[in-house]
């Protein structure tokens, strides 16, 4: 039988949040493009407009959770991928610490940014 | 009765002649995957010059005075170089969506069978979804 090589492990808790996050990011990247590109032209984006889309609680509340969705479903995959290749024992500890660091600061940052969209800060 | 294959290691690329559907779909993913969470980095980068639009920091473009917020996003968007790469993010992404559809299909066991032409539909798809909003990615830019 073939070997199974991804590291996931089926019904663990990495593996289930990772579709999970699949799942609601399927629906909102594709949202966010066709609003961002083809509904409003990226080329025409305005500090006002971006404040005026920011100023509706439900769209705040969607772009917030798809940076912290996005940014998890990314590093994870990101560090699954290192360990795939061979990542192992301190090498694979000192990944996974660095990788979550990266995590927090872009999701703090992120939401830091959404709020001054928001004209919260 | 069910069937197994040891393909050997995907990991592997010097063998890449010898690759099967899936194992280019699961290259195409990580690839695709990598130039995402890379961007999202890049994004909200650019999007922190709303920290200092929402201050009312200006910048003169051309004689006019512009939140700076405004004038990073339309400056870069007056780049065709970006607009190129736009497109380019726009078949990663799409790629990535639809091949995430279709591994959430193999997940739960649906259409195992025709795991390989939902790959080459993935590819078509994206092929043809990018080729079409190249017009509207190009919009009002300039070699």
């Amino acid at each position: 039988m073939a070997e199974r090589y991804s590291s996931f492990t089926p019904g663990g808790t990495g593996w289930f949040l990772q579709r999970i996050t699949a799942a609601f990011l399927v629906v909102v990247l594709a949202f966010h493009f066709f609003l961002l590109h083809f509904v409003n032209h990226a080329y025409e984006v305005t500090f006002m407009g971006t404040q005026t889309r920011m100023q509706n609680v439900g769209y705040f509340l969607t772009m917030v959770l798809f940076l912290i969705t996005a940014t998890f479903h990314g590093v994870n995959g990101v560090y699954n991928a290192l360990v795939n290749q061979g990542l192992e024992g301190g090498r694979k500890k000192a990944v996974l610490a660095v990788l979550t660091l990266a995590s927090v600061a872009l999701v703090a940052q992120g939401i830091y940014v959404a709020l001054a969209m928001r004209g919260m800060i | 009765m069910s069937q197994s294959y040891n393909r050997g290691l995907v990991e592997d690329f010097g063998r890449w002649k010898e690759f099967s559907a899936g194992m280019w779909a699961w290259i195409f993913h990580k690839f695709t995957g990598w130039v995402l969470i890379g961007y999202l980095f890049t994004h909200i980068a650019v999007l922190s010059t709303s920290i200092g639009g929402a201050q009312g920091e200006t910048t003169m473009v051309g004689g006019e005075e512009l939140n700076v917020y405004t004038a990073t996003l339309q400056g870069l968007e007056g780049l065709f170089l970006i607009r190129l790469l736009e497109v380019g993010l726009l078949a990663v992404a799409v790629f990535h969506i639809l091949n995430g559809l279709r591994l959430l299909m193999v997940d739960l066991g649906v259409g195992l069978e025709a795991q390989d032409k939902s790959f080459y539909a993935s590819l078509v798809l994206t092929g043809a979804i990018t080729v079409a909003s190249v017009p509207t990615f190009l919009t009002g830019v300039t070699i």
